[in-house]
């Protein structure tokens, strides 16, 4: 909470993207705490690791100094209020954390965790849902990254693909 | 950072572990907890220091970009290609247990494959993007 107002309040944009990392090594502690450490895993080396290199690279191409706001931070955090406001009303009607009844517990996941030793013989069951009980998800989103890759790539490469061949050309 | 000596010695130690370690992740995500997007972006992570510490040419020397880009729709085609193969012999699009005799070892076999469908991809679209954002930042 604290290293969130953090990031808001910085104006150095280095420093944000360094804060943004340690929120999200933070995030992954306590993903670990709660014992999900395949969670913990992807948060540590996708938001800590990953996010920031890619963040810090893009920083280079641009400024590293937000400008200074052409209007009254008024808005925006009225409108945050509300949203917030909303979304916390929204958790109320939540089950209590690790709650045995809670309605997502009683859909399909027993079935997962009573079958999928004999199904899928897998000993981590995460895996075993990911990959193949939701295959077709986990392909969503191997096509959702493919896509994001290709458009970033297409953005930064015209001009530089051009090069290349000038590049190889002369040598 | 190319004259730096520490970073440089450090990164020399660290990186054929980062790799290995990717590389395991990747194989024993049945077992543990990882799999192949975590893998993809560790060996990714591993290219990028490399890349950080040496010299952007010196890791395409290495790992040429025409391969990583190549990797990006290998890993997807992969993925679909399991789910064709399955189609194939007799199953519906992605039921693993048709691809060997015994339901549990077709799982098995289904499972490690996707994965390295999904590790190819993700490590193929990271050092992508950083090996683009770099040639845009030397010129």
């Amino acid at each position: 909470m604290a290293t969130a107002v953090r990031i808001a309040r910085l104006r150095g944009l280095f420093s944000a993207a360094i804060v943004a990392g340690i929120y999200s090594l933070l995030g992954a502690c306590w993903m670990s705490v709660l014992d999900q450490p395949d969670v913990a895993f992807t948060e540590a080396s996708v938001g800590a690791g990953i996010s920031t290199v890619l963040i810090l690279v893009t920083l280079s191409l641009t400024t590293s100094e937000e400008k200074e706001p052409e209007h009254t931070p008024l808005l925006p955090l009225i409108v945050i209020l509300i949203t917030g406001a909303a979304l916390v009303y929204g958790t109320i009607d939540m089950p209590r954390l690790g709650d045995p009844d809670a309605q997502v517990h009683r859909h399909v996941a027993p079935r997962y965790i009573d079958e999928s030793p004999h199904e899928v013989a897998v000993p981590n069951l995460v895996t075993a849902v990911l990959a193949s009980y939701r295959g077709y998800d986990t392909l969503g989103e191997t096509a959702v990254i493919f896509t994001a890759g290709i458009g970033v790539l297409i953005l930064l490469g015209g001009a530089r693909r051009r090069r290349w061949v000038a590049d190889e050309d002369d040598e | 950072m190319k004259r730096q000596s520490i970073p440089r010695v450090a990164a020399k130690l660290l990186i054929p572990y980062i790799l290995l370690y990717a590389l395991y992740v990747q194989w024993h995500g049945d077992y543990g907890p990882g799999g192949g997007f975590q893998a993809g972006v560790i060996f990714a992570a591993g290219v990028i220091l490399h890349a950080i510490v040496f010299d952007l040419r010196a890791s395409q020397r290495a790992l040429s970009p025409r391969i990583v880009q190549l990797l990006i729709p290998l890993g997807l085609l992969l993925y679909i290609g399991v789910g064709v193969v399955t189609m194939l012999k007799g199953g519906t699009f992605l039921n693993y247990s048709v691809l060997q005799h015994d339901p549990v070892h077709g799982q098995h076999l289904g499972i490690l494959l996707v994965e390295l469908g999904v590790g190819t991809t993700v490590a193929g679209v990271m050092i992508s993007i950083f090996y683009a954002f770099g040639e845009t930042v030397r010129s």
